[in-house]
């Protein structure tokens, strides 16, 4: 499989898919509310797309995005799947049932960015104390005691 | 030293769901098995474990956050202390996803540094496990006969480095420094030294009745969970997943030099302990190919004083001692990284404990925690 084919069968199987070839991988701009059944689809279709190997997230100060790092085991393609979140109330399904290691690396994204993965089996608090306020990584986090700015 | 395993007979307290007959126990954050802070709450039923649920960031530092607000020259020094037993890795990935953005062309010398030191350093975080390994069964020799030869890698590293465990070594466009004289010959009597050693590793523990009772048949994790849990390194080796990044992504030598990947299919923490003894061999091999045939030439490409990525995505991905290292660089085309994931291979692999460890004896669980060579501040960062 080439990275073309990936795109001919994905564009087949989600129409409204963006698409953005400038990186080393082919990145795939998904709708939230269209992840939950694409993600079944990249896992049980013919691409096979068992290994999540980075799930996160990055802040653009207007909005939210959840990056997933995909590739398979038996064609080895790797694909990046991005979903636009609302920064006020970031809501995403989770994929845990679908790839059991998204279940920790979706704790640690509710914790660091406030990224609610509705239907997660567990979601509280992995890294942070229980008292802690806020997400500290997100861009307009400020803790002037213990961040030191260069 | 003390050990925190204390009882809370108080089940709702630790607990989300509490039921009669399961008691919960707290195995950390200072137990001298996990070998770090890790937090991990245990609900048993008599002996068997029902449920480990792992409580992590006592020694989180956010390096991430950190790394936002330094250059490209600087992050790398931060990295040394995610994962310090594999610190040439960690570094080598960074100083490679740089030159991937800024497309810089490494010298051949010291891609051949590079690969021999990420081989060294592979070693003797091996070593450290196997010792520690072996020490959490009960048996204290081996602790010291690993120290001994690690001492080896780390007087060499020191020579040559500066350091001893935060190297700091690769920077982009190459190493910092040219090795020490006496590198290329202090190496090759490692190798000796450590070829007539490791087989007293097998005779000490590898065929030992009790060690491997106790590790057959234990920590069960398939070829799928393997997979599904995102493990990577020896952990999903041992469950016979093909994942080597070296064999599977070559970067810098690895494509020139001739080593297998080690696979093993019973998916058990003997398993597991067999691919780690396997691939001291491997690396040894790899060393043994690259040390006479070192390149000469410069030993760090020309580059800018400062950098500045494109904007862009970078992904860049490494075999630590541990597994899949990745480096994930968003750029917006300044001079710090706008931000910054470190996907570290053990974070993916404490995430099978739990699984792995549901319906075992307790008395199992650090022969599982053990083989899956926890690195806490690689899992916090």
């Amino acid at each position: 499989m080439t990275k073309d084919e990936l795109k001919e069968s994905i564009i087949i199987a989600l129409p409204t898919a963006v698409f953005d070839e400038t990186g080393e991988w082919l990145n795939v701009q998904v709708e939230a509310t269209e992840w939950k059944a694409m993600a079944q689809w990249l896992r049980n279709s013919m691409l096979q797309m068992d290994y999540l190997f980075c799930l996160t997230c990055i802040d653009w100060k207007t909005h939210l995005t959840v990056v997933y790092h995909l590739t398979s085991t038996s064609h080895r393609i790797p694909i990046v799947i991005k979903i636009k979140l609302d920064r006020q109330q970031p809501q995403v399904e989770t994929v845990s049932d679908i790839w059991r290691t998204a279940e920790f690396h979706e704790r640690e994204v509710f914790e660091l960015f406030g990224v609610q993965f509705l239907h997660h089996p567990d979601l509280r608090r992995l890294i942070l104390t229980d008292d802690f306020e806020g997400f500290p990584l997100r861009k307009d986090f400020e803790d002037p005691v213990n961040m030191v700015k260069l | 030293m003390y050990t925190e395993t204390q009882i809370i007979k108080d089940t709702t307290q630790f607990s989300s769901n509490g039921h009669e007959g399961e008691l919960v126990i707290n195995v950390g954050p200072q137990h001298p098995a996990t070998h770090g802070v890790l937090h991990l709450v245990i609900t048993l039923n008599g002996e068997t474990i029902k449920k480990v649920e792992p409580h992590l960031g006592y020694i989180h530092r956010s390096i991430e956050k950190m790394c936002e607000s330094l250059t490209y020259r600087q992050f790398i020094y931060v990295t040394s202390r995610m994962d310090y037993l594999s610190a040439h890795m960690n570094n080598h990935a960074c100083a490679m996803t740089v030159e991937k953005g800024l497309q810089i062309e490494v010298p051949p010398r010291a891609q051949y540094i590079r690969v021999i030191m990420d081989e060294l350093t592979r070693i003797a975080s091996h070593e450290l496990w196997w010792g520690a390994m072996a020490m959490d069964l009960g048996a204290f020799t081996p602790f010291f006969y690993a120290f001994r030869e690690r001492e080896t890698i780390n007087d060499i590293m020191e020579e040559t480095c500066g350091a001893r465990l935060t190297m700091n070594y690769m920077v982009p466009g190459g190493v910092m420094a040219d090795i020490h004289p006496l590198f290329q010959q202090k190496v090759k009597d490692f190798i000796k030294l450590f070829k007539s050693k490791i087989d007293e590793y097998d005779e000490l523990v590898t065929g030992n009745i009790i060690f491997q009772n106790r590790m057959k048949g234990v920590g069960l994790l398939s070829k799928e969970d393997a997979i599904s849990y995102g493990c990577s390194g020896p952990v999903a080796r041992g469950s016979g997943v093909s994942c080597d990044i070296r064999k599977l992504y070559p970067y810098e030598v690895y494509d020139k030099v001739a080593f297998d990947e080690v696979l093993e299919n019973e998916g058990d923490s003997f398993a597991r302990y067999m691919v780690r003894v396997r691939e001291m061999h491997q690396s040894i091999r790899i060393i043994e190919q690259l040390i006479d045939n070192i390149p000469e030439g410069d030993f760090q490409a020309k580059t800018k004083a400062v950098l500045k990525l494109p904007k862009g995505e970078f992904y860049t991905r490494v075999e630590t001692a541990r597994g899949e290292l990745g480096v994930y660089i968003v750029s917006e085309g300044g001079t710090t990284p706008y931000r910054i994931k470190f996907r570290s291979p053990g974070f993916s692999n404490l995430s099978a404990l739990d699984h792995m460890a549901r319906g075992s004896k307790i008395g199992d669980l650090m022969a599982m925690m053990g083989t899956l060579d926890l690195v806490i501040p690689d899992i916090d960062r």
